[in-house]
């Protein structure tokens, strides 16, 4: 999975490491210490906290982190200002800090690291904390609490944020005593990266930071309760094996787990030897590439038909790190009524959580996977193969059918699939795409080509609005050699283009490409179709004909940004050219588009997947033959 | 919903309590009952909580708690293999007229009488939670002032120790 060029310099030194970080067992079974980072040896040393701090982060091997000071993690700030490996980025906004993590981890691979102080600061982070929580992010948030001493005593800016963050994180400490900080670190670094990622906050009071302590490393790591399953269970990787052998309409149902676990590569090679037609969800896209002959699209409520239906009507879900989310199942009790369910994630909590699975399997996809290349290969000799050839003349017929597409809007204004079509038509494969959320994040899924992991990043589960401009600002400074394109709403993107601040003075030149249709515009969509076009509280007033509050241009200038804007169709190539030309500082594009287009096709909310709408009111024709 | 009885080893750190309720509360499985304590090894707590949950859901429900770091081990009790008991206190209304009544039907479930005052009796009665409706139900008609309950406590029956195999697992 190292060679060709679909994969970061920074992935290809995570992946070579990644067999001695990732035990299978935590270090108190295995006697394995799995601190990451290149495990120098310090001898003890004595510092203060807020210096064990910089350095255990230092030996984590952390290079760059988001942040935004205050009175209880100002005295790590000291030490930070001196330390020659980490970069800080200064965020206007500690929500910024935490998306710009998660886009740094989504495009690394690597743990992504935001510090805030209490209170408020701490409060700020908890949407990124969630977001991360759902998209199973990496990330670890370093928060400064008041002394230990007042702790409880409602002192000034105090808050229990590790209290507020339980149900969204996966682990979490409150650190008091100087001399636990480079063990706590290493744990949270540990339990985010390792297994299922997720976030780990890290809450460390204003005492614990000025005391004194002896720091050596490497620390020790001590998590009994905490395991994380690698091989798959031979007897079901038979067992699946035996099930695919038998399957007539087989499809991969791949989700985000697979691009977590870095195996597209050892994915691709199981789909080609099994030949099945395979469906990537949101997440997922670029997992397994857009342009290869068995990829039949992205599934759920804004899916393609070819794939929607590829679930729906098959015999064998051969799901790989997906989780049955509503938005992929629909009606749960009728979604692929007629599958059996092979499912296999790192979690073992999301298996038979929506959805029984007939098989399940537990461990890292990029174990399992080749594994079960190896059971379907000798089963496959044992007992042959089904001939695909109908199931694939359906699903075929249907995507040529019903490919993903959209009319020109009869206002005469652009269409905004046009525009980021031509985004990822222009920039290719190579670049990043990160959306924000609404009608421009599905846009952006259907109608970019995704052709690699690590490309395209989204708030999936959570539905961040205002997740774009930072996460691409974190996924440029992980990927400062490739195009990022922030692709985002007028909604979203008044949520948090404060950041654009930040992109200027560190010299992140991000593109954003800001798909203005003066309006919410999902939730137009569906007051259009659900509440009789009655357009309650979603008229923005950014876009045509209106006082355009604000003037995006305007506002990209007074950032110091090139300000753009594109009003018609023709002009929209020579823009987007333009943009990418300019490299020594962001851009921000107004497109100024139609706010009468809708996303298509749509199930729409509480029915089945079989009522999958390719316009409004027009559904599919199942039964005609080519 | 059947109910069933979970035996739950954590780690005795601050908030352990609050994620394993919170865990509950957050992912809408219902409590019927929750007793925490020491155990004989320090550092080690043990959760006993009935959950209204079967099949699916009380699967969930353990690979939930599973996944909290400070959790150990989970170990299903059923009460053919288990002792359970729950714990009472009972304040009863019971004059010279009625103190003798009270304290016959009190020996008749092995109840202590705790304290005594003028016009009311605390018993103290141990078992399981049939046996203690029944106690409860023959002191209603004195006129019950006030109940204070644990929740149950289980072990499992025979040699075999759940925190022995549990700790020999994490520090080998």
């Amino acid at each position: 999975m190292t060679n060709g060029p679909d994969i970061s310099p920074a992935l290809v030194a995570r992946t070579a490491s990644r067999a001695k970080d990732v035990a299978p067992v935590s270090s108190a079974v295995e006697g394995a210490n799995p601190v990451q980072g290149p495990n120098n040896v310090v001898p003890p040393t004595e510092m203060t906290g807020s210096q064990a701090i910089v350095r255990s982060l230092e030996e984590l091997g952390v290079t760059d982190v988001f942040g935004l000071p205050g009175g209880a993690i100002l005295p790590t700030y000291d030490p930070l200002m001196d330390s020659s490996v980490i970069n800080h980025v200064l965020v206007r906004h500690e929500q910024g800090a935490g998306h710009a993590a998660q886009g740094y981890a989504m495009v690394t691979g690597e743990v992504g690291v935001c510090i805030a102080t209490s209170g408020p600061g701490a409060t700020n982070l908890v949407t990124a904390i969630a977001d991360a929580h759902m998209d199973s992010v990496p990330m670890v948030a370093i928060t400064g609490q008041v002394n230990s001493a007042v702790i409880g005593s409602d002192a000034f800016q105090e808050a229990d944020i590790v209290g507020i963050t339980m149900p969204i994180t996966k682990h979490s400490f409150l650190v008091t005593d100087a001399q636990e900080i480079p063990r706590v670190l290493a744990e949270a670094f540990y339990i985010a990266g390792s297994g299922r990622p997720g976030p780990v906050i890290v809450d460390i009071s204003k005492d614990a930071q000025q005391a004194t302590m002896e720091f050596s490393w490497p620390p020790r790591i001590d998590l009994p309760g905490y395991r994380v399953i690698s091989k798959g269970h031979s007897k079901q990787l038979r067992e699946a094996a035996k099930l695919i052998a038998a399957a007539q309409r087989p499809v991969f149902y791949v989700g985000g787990g697979v691009i977590k676990a870095h195996a597209s590569r050892e994915l691709r090679e199981l789909a080609e030897f099994v030949g099945a037609p395979v469906a990537t969800t949101l997440q997922a896209r670029g997992a397994f590439p857009d342009s290869h002959e068995q990829h039949v699209g992205m599934p759920g409520m804004h899916g393609a038909v070819s794939a929607v239906t590829a679930l729906q009507q098959s015999d064998l879900l051969i799901t790989l790190g997906a989780r049955f989310d509503d938005r992929v199942t629909g009606v749960l009790s009728t979604f692929a009524p007629n599958a059996k369910v092979i499912h296999a994630d790192i979690d073992p909590a999301e298996i038979s959580k929506n959805r029984v699975a007939d098989v399940p399997i537990v461990g890292d996809l990029a174990d399992i996977i080749p594994e079960l290349l190896d059971a379907c290969r000798a089963r496959f000799e044992e007992s042959g193969r089904q001939d695909l050839a109908s199931w694939w003349s359906t699903l075929k017929r249907l995507r040529e059918t019903y490919p993903i597409g959209y009319t020109e809007p009869h206002d005469g204004l652009t269409a905004p699939q046009h525009v980021i079509q031509r985004i990822g038509e222009l920039t290719g494969p190579e670049g990043v795409y990160v959306a924000g959320v609404g009608q421009h994040q599905m846009w952006a899924a259907q109608f970019v080509k995704y052709e690699r992991p690590h490309q395209w990043l989204n708030s999936g589960g959570l539905g961040t609005m205002g997740y774009s401009v930072p996460a691409a600002m974190g996924a440029k400074v992980g990927n400062p050699d490739r195009v990022v394109w922030a692709i985002d709403g007028d909604g979203c993107f008044q949520m948090t283009n404060q950041e654009l601040a930040t992109c200027v003075i560190n010299q992140i030149p991000i593109k954003v490409a800001v798909i203005n249709n003066s309006s919410l515009g999902m939730v137009r969509q569906w007051q259009t179709l659900f509440y009789d076009s009655r357009y309650s509280n979603t008229d923005l007033n950014t876009g045509h004909g209106t006082a355009r509050i604000p003037d995006f241009v305007k506002l990209a200038d007074a950032y110091g940004c090139a300000g753009l804007r594109c009003e018609r169709p023709e002009d929209v190539d020579a823009t987007i050219a333009q943009a990418l030309e300019i490299n020594d500082r962001p851009v921000v594009i107004d497109f100024v588009v139609s706010r009468d287009s809708m996303v298509w096709p749509m199930v729409p909310a509480g029915v089945s997947n079989d009522q999958i709408q390719i316009a409004r009111d027009m559904t599919p024709d199942w039964e005609e033959e080519d | 919903m059947a109910r069933h009885t979970l035996s739950v080893l954590v780690q005795d750190v601050p908030g352990v309590l609050t994620r394993v309720a919170g865990l509950f509360a957050r992912r809408a499985f219902n409590i019927h009952s929750l007793a925490v304590g020491p155990t004989e090894h320090e550092g080690i707590s043990r959760v006993t909580v009935v959950v209204d949950a079967e099949g699916d859901l009380l699967e969930q429900v353990t690979k939930q708690l599973n996944k909290l770091i400070n959790v150990l081990k989970i170990v299903e009790l059923v009460p053919e293999a288990s002792v359970q008991r729950d714990h009472i206190l009972v304040k009863v209304r019971a004059d010279a007229v009625t103190r003798l009544q009270v304290t016959q039907a009190a020996d008749l479930f092995r109840a202590n009488v705790v304290d005594v005052a003028t016009d009311s009796l605390v018993l103290e009665a141990t078992g399981n939670a049939e046996k203690l409706n029944a106690l409860l139900s023959v002191l209603e008609p004195f006129g019950i002032k006030e109940i204070v309950q644990s929740g149950t406590l289980a072990i499992g029956r025979g040699s075999k120790s759940m925190s022995e195999r549990a700790l020999r697992s994490v520090s080998a």
